[in-house]
Order: C-alpha cells, then structure tokens, then sequence
C-alpha cells in the first residue's frame, strides 16, 4: 500500500499541506498516510485530530521517507535529501521561477507534481491551488488595509457630522483582485480596479466595483487566450501610467495583484505615484514576492513612507488564515489524488494522456519534464463558431417564410373559388368562419403566457357549443337520433359544465403578492 | 311562436357568439380573467336558453317531442353533475388529462352530430344535398381525430400508457395514406350515401386520430394537446356548417384558431416546425452531437443549497415538469414564502415549454399559493439571471440546455431557452444524470457554477426547509 506523508513546514509558514477532514477522504482512496508530528500546529490542527481522522503521526524523517510527500512550500535542499529515491512530491514548485529546483528533483529520481502548474482549464478548476490561495489572500489584502486605514470604509451621516466613504483602487482583476473588490464592497468602500484584459468588465460590476478602462487603440488590445494576463504593449503602459497617477491622488487604499507568469511583477505605481497619495493612505502590494508592483515596497515587511503612506508588503496573506488555505490546499490536493488515483486502491497512477495530469508532472524518471504541451483554456471567447449558428436557423426560417406564403396564395384562392360556385348559405358560413378565425388569433395573441391553462379551458367549455346542434336534432322522427343526440347532448354538457368550473377554480388561486 | 323563437334564437346567437369573444379577450390580463369567464358562462347560458326554447316551441307539435325533450333535460342535468364533479375533485397536476380527455368530449359529440346529419335524412336537393353529404363526412372525419387523439393524449398524460412515441414504419405515408383515403371516400359519399360509407370513415378517422397522437412522445404533448384543442374546434365549426348554424361556426372557429395559435407559440418556443411536431418526426432525430464525456459534475447536499439560499441576494428558480410529477409545488412554495421573508428576492422564471400543458407551471404555482406577479416569463427573467445570485433548476432539463445556445450542431440548436448558467450558483434537481425528454446531453450539468442536487425534488426540497 502507498504510503503519503504529510510533512511540517519551514518555520514562519503557517499553514499545513492537508486538514484532518481532508486526511480522511484521502484515505478513502486507500492510501495510508502519515503526519509529522506538530505539522499542523501553525493552523491549529493538534495532532491527535490526525489521529482520530485515521491518520499514524510519526517523525520527521519517517514522515519525509514516504512514497508520496504532500507539502506546501517548495523543498530546501536539506529537505530534498531527506526524500527516497524514486518518491514522488507534490507542492507549490513555481516550475518558471525555479529550473535549479527541477534539476535537483529529477537529480534525486524525484516525481515531483507541481500544484501551480495545473492548467486553468475547466475540468481542473477543482484542484486550482492558486485560485483558492488568491482567493484568501484578496481578501485577507483587505482585512490588512482596513487595519491600517485609520477610518471607516463606508460612508456615514451621523448626528457629529458626515464621514466620507473610503475610495479603493484595485489593480489586476484576476482571482484575488475580484476576491479584494468583493471583500472592499462589502465593507461600503468606493471600489474601482484596472485590468489589461477588457473581458474582465463585467465580472468587476458584478460584485460591485467601477472598471477603469485603459484606453488604447483597437487593433492593440489582446484578448487572453489561458486565463492569466499577459504582458501588455507600449502605448498600454503609458495610457496605464497616466492612470495609476491620477487615481493615486484620489484614492486612500490600493491594493494590486498584478503578476504575469513566469515573470517579474510588472511595476505599477512608481514613486512619484506614492508621494501623490494623501497621509494615512494604505498600500497592499500582493506582488511583493514577485519584485512588487509598487516602487518602494519590501517583501514582507511594513513600510512608512516620508508622506506617511503605509506600503504591506506581506507575502504570507494566505498563511494569515491559516485554517481555511489549509482546508483549500488540501481540497486541491484531494481532488488531484483522485484524479491520480482512478482506482482508488491506493496505487498513484499518472497518466500522461491527461492534460492535467501532464501538466503537473514537472519531473519524472530523473528528467525535468517542464513546460508541458500549451493548453488552451475553454473559457476564452469563441468568435468562429457564432456565424454558423446564426446561419442554419436563418435558412430554415427563409424556407419556412416562402413556403407560408405560398400557402396563403392557395388559402386565398381556395376561398375565392368556393364562394364563387357554391350555392347559397356556403359564401356567407365562411364569410362568417373566417372572420372568426381572424378575430380568435387577434384576441388569443393577447392572452398572458401564465393564463394559457385557464385559456384552454374555457375555450373547451366553448367549444361544448356543439350541444346547440345536438339539441337541435333530439327531437328528430327517428329514435336512433333522438339517442344519439342525447348522447351527443350528454358528453358536450360535461364539457361545458366541467369547462367552466374548473376555470373559475383556477383563476381563483391566482394572487397577486401585494397582500402579502 | 315558431317563426318567433327561431328569430329569438338567431338574436341570441350573436350575443352569444360577441360573448365568447369578449370572454377570451378577458383572459388576456389576470386582473379581467375572471370577468371573462363570466362572459363566457353568460353566452353560454343565453345560447343555451335560446336552442332550448326552440327545441321545445318546436318539439311540443310533434309526437317524439316529450321523449325528445326528456332525453334532452335528463342528458344536461347528468352531464352537468358528472362535469362539477371532475372539476372539482382534479389535481392540478392532473389538468392536462382532464383537458385531453375534455377534448375528446367534444369529439365524440361531433362524430354523433354527423352520424346524425346520415341517420336524420334531409330534405335538400341538388347541389346543396351533395354539400349536406360532404358537411357530413367532414364534420365526422375531424371529430374521429380529435376524439381518439384525444383518448391517447389523455391514456399518455395519466400514465396508463407509455409516453414514448410509437414508431411504425413508414408512419407519414400511413397519414398521408389515410388522408387520401378520406378524399376517396368522401368523393363516393357525395355520388352514393351509404351508410357503409359512413361507418368505414369513422374507423379511418378513429385509427388515424389513435395513430397521430401515439407516435408524438410526452414532451411534445403542450403542443398535442394545444392542437387537439384547435381539432375540437374546428370540429365543432364543421358541425356548424352541416347545422346552418352560425354560432357554431363562430365559436369552432374561434377555439379552433385560439389551439392553432397556442400551438404556434409551443413550436416557436422549441423552435421546431409545427409539421415535425405532429408527424412526431423529432423524437426519431438523432442527436448529432452526441459527446458524452463531458467532464464531472459537482454534487451538492441539501444543508449546502440551504446556506447559499440564506446567503443570496435575489434567487430565480425554474421549475419543469419534474416539479410536477415530484408534487414538489408545495414546498417549493413554502421555500419562497421563508426566503422572502428573510429579504432574499425570490422570482420564477418559466419555460413556455415547461409541463405538459401551455401554462400548467403557472397553475401549478398559483394552486400553492406563489403570488403571480414574481412568476415571469422566460423573455422577463432571461436578461436578469446574470445578477442572480442562485438559480434553482427543479425538474427542468432541455429548457435549461446552454447546448441550444452555444451549439450549433445540437439537435435543439436556435431553441430558445432559459440562460441559467449566466448566474452565479446553478442547483439542478435530478434524480439522476439521466439526459431530458429530446434526449440531449445537457453540458449545463458539468458548468464550474453548476452544482448537482440528486433525489426526489419534494424530499430534497423539504430537506432544505429543515436545514434553513
């Protein structure tokens, strides 16, 4: 059986690869899994709660032996020689940022799966490590923020006097910058946010912030084509500059995440911007571990500037929650397990097929196997097939449209040559039927589609109307008539009476909610 | 006394027929719907009056007339108890069969209105006695249709027969074959009346009628039962024609065209051509493409759907005909009555293809109690689902299908349906991963925002009750 060992953290990382509610689903794949002794601590997850989950705490080195290693944080060097040949490890390995860290892997025989490689396809979504770490970390920007601003988010009359409402500026709208204008609104603050990708608009509106466009020419705007930013062109920068200046001015709080895969943070706010901001603003560059988006920012720390602008450059946002990144972690982490491991005997399978499964395997075999085959994600606009929907219904209708009009020609002459050669009550009876028939489709076309059951019901109790003929007849000479009239008689009045009284029924549960 | 009660009667025709129509154009708004159907129990009762005043000035001269006359009062007042019974005693899931097997009623009279025209002989000559033969055959061959299509529809909606459809081969050259028959016959008729004749259209227009109906499946029948409705009309106005009797023809002809317009409106919202429907041509349509894998789906459980309810802002559910099969209208109510009163805004967003009759959803609600104005049509409710915070989809599936938006090749491409995938969270009820009545596989399920909620919709429904 598969050993997976569940491995502590380098000091100053609160958080922990995988929860005790996590633990037991994992073992429900059917592997047999081990926690280092204290790994749980920063999150607050005693160990005994392992325990009881189905889990065997063991020591450093047992746990680091296993043949699966689940962490967060990539190796150190001493961690990797604690690692057994052939093992496999799974964590954040930043692939892009760190080829030393591949080598040494696929130098120790390691398989290593990298959690922030997955694609942003839509079938991974499930194990997006870096979506549900944004996500917290976006918020928690804010929460950071509102304890540094020395005021109130949402603005206020009160009986001392009016209190403006903080104005926010979020940079980059991706997972964490949605997450950051979200938590901003709520709290009552004006939000706006900036974001290279136009397509992004709607989503800011829709959780309540002002989406500043950058406006540059058409022909220069990039529409993504893998979920993440790109970087952007020359006269995009420029116009973005002016920007950031303007509303630097104007805002008290920014915070920004933009980041470009694979490459420094680009900067945003220089500090010129900085020294434009009024006192007591707050900064929360959530870039800070890539370089930063805001000149002036140290990674980590807490920064005052000379106009007493207050700059967090915390690169552990996430790790300030450490409870819930821990469960999201482990989620991510569960759902790819479950990927890895179809048969849920306990036995890691990865299949190369898969285009996540390849995109996470970023060593294999003593060889760095990254970047993978590009993967196009599913979400990006679609522009081709569009004409061709548009095109097949627009020809049936074509079709449908001459051919009802060749059918009101023949109608039209059907009549005409009735009425000519039939004798005399014909003209007049379809004089009056289709008149009638006009009138009927002008009059239902009015009708409420919610009142159509009740239409249908009384136009059958209407339609009973035919006891009128049967009436007629029942005094016919003829017994055979006289009882079938009645018959006819008999189930046209069921008609009639059922017709209407199961409208009036139906009508009167229709209420309007106004009395409520 | 007569002449006077036959002028009579003509008078109150007219008024008869101008409150029929004043009747239908009341239905048009909730607020006049019930007036409506004041004017029309008032046309009927004066048309009644009317023919019976003048059956009886009529009938007392002649020697059948007392028995006549007996047969008459004894037929209306059975007739009469037997329908305020049906109607009040239905379910309101079970309007639609009450309505099919209504509509068969009408049939069945309209097929002895014209046995009669044979058996009561006519005292015509000429070219008018070949109309009167023609009136007849007509007026039976419609009336047939409607009342063994009618049958079906209604053995088909209350289950005592499979809803699937039937498939004889070469089931349209058997309609079209028996529509040719039907010219054939009527010909020889007008040569030769003999009752033969007669008898052989009845049962052609009885199997053609079984035969129509049965190869149309269950989720077409808002459309079957809508063109039944208009059949009973039209068979109504043929007999108005046989009769030279004007308000016959004024009434079929307004029901008549009411059911084709209702009908029009169902195909428009399948988008699927009247034609294909009645052939029942669609059910056979194989679904091009087909692409079963689709990814994973989400399940969710009852306890969760209710925490992201409370959490809502504005909540849209969209009811289908598993909603009415799972009698799930009550809780469901019950349900939007606690989260209004909790300030989350709650509406309902109906498909006009939703049920199994054209508005059954709306009656459904209303018989729980869900007041009319938050239930909306799809075009009111479709530009607002992408606010939504939730969309509950309870026993909907192809009016949901982002497939007849966004694929091209799908067999329901162009259908116009509910965009419940632009909102927030999407909870589906399903009892299982099955796809819907066009058999389409519905990619609405394997959506990042869709979450799957298994079991029976009135057990999952009052599971979220409890857990609110």
């Amino acid at each position: 059986m598969t050993q997976i060992g569940i491995v502590a953290e380098q000091p100053g990382e609160t958080r922990v690869a995988v929860s005790p509610l996590t633990t037991a689903r994992i073992i429900a794949l059917g592997y047999e899994l081990v926690v280092e002794s204290g790994a749980g601590a920063g999150s607050s997850f005693p160990d005994a709660a392992y325990a009881e989950a189905g889990a065997t705490v063991v020591d450093r080195a047992a746990a680091w032996a296993s043949d699966v290693v689940l962490k967060i944080n990539p190796p150190t060097d001493e961690e990797i020689g604690l690692l057994r040949e052939g093992a496999t490890l799974v964590g954040l390995l930043s692939p892009a940022l760190r080829p030393e860290l591949l080598e040494r892997l696929a130098a120790r025989g390691v398989t290593a799966l990298a959690m922030d490689a997955v694609p942003r396809i839509s079938r991974a979504q499930s194990m997006d490590v870096l979506s549900s770490t944004a996500n917290i970390a976006g918020y928690r920007a804010v929460v950071e923020a509102a304890n540094e601003f020395g005021r109130f988010f949402t603005g206020q009359v009160t009986a001392a006097g009016k209190v403006p409402p903080a104005k926010v500026l979020v940079a980059g709208a991706g997972v964490a910058g949605l997450a950051a204008i979200g938590a901003a609104s709520s709290l009552g603050a004006i939000v706006r946010a900036t974001d290279p990708r136009p397509e992004v608009a709607d989503q800011v509106r829709s959780i309540g912030g002002e989406y500043l466009e950058v406006v540059v020419p058409e022909e220069q705007k990039v529409i993504s084509a893998d979920g993440y930013a790109r970087a952007t062109s020359e006269t995009y920068d420029r116009r973005a500059a002016e920007l950031y200046s303007e509303q630097a001015a104007d805002v008290d709080i920014i915070i920004t995440t933009a980041l470009i895969p694979g490459r420094p943070a680009p900067r945003l706010i220089t500090a010129a911007d900085v020294a434009r901001m009024k006192p007591g603003s707050v900064i929360v560059d959530m870039a800070a571990a890539q370089g930063g988006n805001v000149e002036g920012t140290v990674p980590g720390e807490r920064v005052v500037t000379e106009n007493g602008v207050v700059i967090l450059g915390y690169t552990d946002l996430a790790g300030r929650m450490p409870q819930q990144s821990s469960q999201l972690f482990g989620t991510n982490l569960l759902n790819l397990l479950t990927l890895l491991t179809p048969g849920k005997d306990g036995v890691l399978a990865i299949d190369e097929d898969d285009v996540v499964q390849r995109a996470v395997t970023v060593t294999r075999d003593g060889a760095v196997t990254w970047p993978p085959p590009p993967v196009q994600v599913s979400a990006a606009p679609q522009a081709a097939p569009a004409p061709a929907a548009d095109a097949a219904p627009a020809a049936r209708r074509g079709l449908g449209s001459r051919a009802r009009t060749a059918l009101i020609g023949v109608g039209i002459l059907a009549l005409f040559l009735v009425c000519t050669f039939a004798p005399a009550p014909l003209p007049q009876h379809f004089l009056v039927l289709t008149l009638s028939v006009v009138i009927g489709f002008y009059v239902i076309g009015k009708v409420a589609h919610a009142l159509h059951t009740p239409l249908m019901s009384v136009t059958n109790a209407i339609s009973g109307i035919i006891v009128v003929g049967a009436m007629v007849q029942i005094t016919d000479g003829s017994l055979a008539v006289q009882l079938l009239a009645a018959v006819a008689v008999l189930v046209a009045s069921i008609n009639i009476f059922g017709g209407f009284a199961v409208t009036r029924r139906m009508l009167a549960m229709f209420q309007k909610g106004a009395q409520k | 006394m007569i002449p006077f009660a036959q002028a009579a009667a003509d008078a109150a025709y007219i008024v008869a027929a101008l409150l029929f129509i004043l009747s239908l154009a009341g239905l048009s708004k909730h607020e006049t719907s019930r007036r409506g159907v004041a004017f029309g129990i008032a046309g009927m009762v004066i048309a009644l009056a009317a023919t019976v005043g003048l059956t009886a000035a009529s009938g007392w001269q002649l020697p059948q007339g007392s028995l006549g006359l007996t047969l008459m009062a004894v037929a209306v007042l059975v007739g009469a108890a037997i329908g305020l019974w049906r109607a009040r005693v239905v379910e309101m899931t079970g309007m639609p069969e009450l309505i099919a097997l209504l509509h068969s009623f009408v049939g069945l009279a309209a097929v002895l209105v014209g046995w009669n025209g044979h058996l009561g002989g006519d005292h015509l000559s000429g070219a008018l006695r070949d109309i009167h033969h023609a009136e007849v055959f007509i007026g039976v061959f419609i009336g047939g249709v409607t009342f063994t299509g009618s049958i079906v529809a209604f053995l088909k909606l209350s289950a005592r027969i499979s809803s699937k459809p039937l498939m004889l081969p070469a089931k349209n050259t058997l309609n079209v074959l028996a529509l040719v028959a039907f010219l054939a016959l009527t010909v020889w008729y007008v040569v030769a009346p003999d009752l033969g004749l007669l008898i052989a259209v009845t049962v052609l227009s009885l199997l053609l009628g079984w035969h129509l109906v049965a190869s149309i499946g269950g989720g077409d029948m808002p459309v079957v039962v809508s063109m039944l409705n208009s059949y009973s009309g039209w068979a109504a106005a043929a007999a108005g024609f046989l009769l030279n009797n004007d308000l016959l023809i004024v009434t079929g002809a307004l029901v008549g065209s009411s059911g084709a317009y209702l009908s029009y409106i169902m195909c428009k919202a399948m988008n699927r051509s009247f034609l294909s429907v009645i052939a029942g041509g669609f059910g056979i349509a194989a679904p091009t493409g087909g692409d079963e894998a689709q990814g994973e789906h989400r399940e969710i459980d009852a306890a969760s759907v209710a925490e992201l309810l409370t959490s809502a802002r504005s909540v849209v559910i969209t009811p289908g005909y598993g909603m009415a099969v799972a009698q799930a209208q009550y809780p469901v109510a019950e349900l939007t009555e606690r989260l209004r009163a909790r300030g989350v805004e709650v509406r309902f967003g109906i498909h006009p293809v939703a049920g199994r009759l054209p508005g059954h959803m709306n009656v459904l609600l209303a018989e729980a109690k869900v007041p009319y104005d938050i239930v909306l049509e799809m075009d009111e409710i479709n530009d607002d689902l992408a606010e939504t915070d939730v969309v509950l989809v309870i026993g909907a599936n192809d009016t949901v299908n982002p497939a007849a938006a966004e694929d091209p090749g799908s067999p329901i491409a162009g259908m116009p349906v509910l965009r419940v995938w632009e909102a927030a969270n999407v909870v589906v009820f399903k009892r299982s991963m099955a796809s819907g009545y066009a058999g389409v596989p519905n990619p609405l399920f394997f959506r990042e925002n869709a979450q799957m909620l298994f079991g029976d919709a009135k057990v999952r429904v009052e599971d979220i009750l409890r857990a609110l």
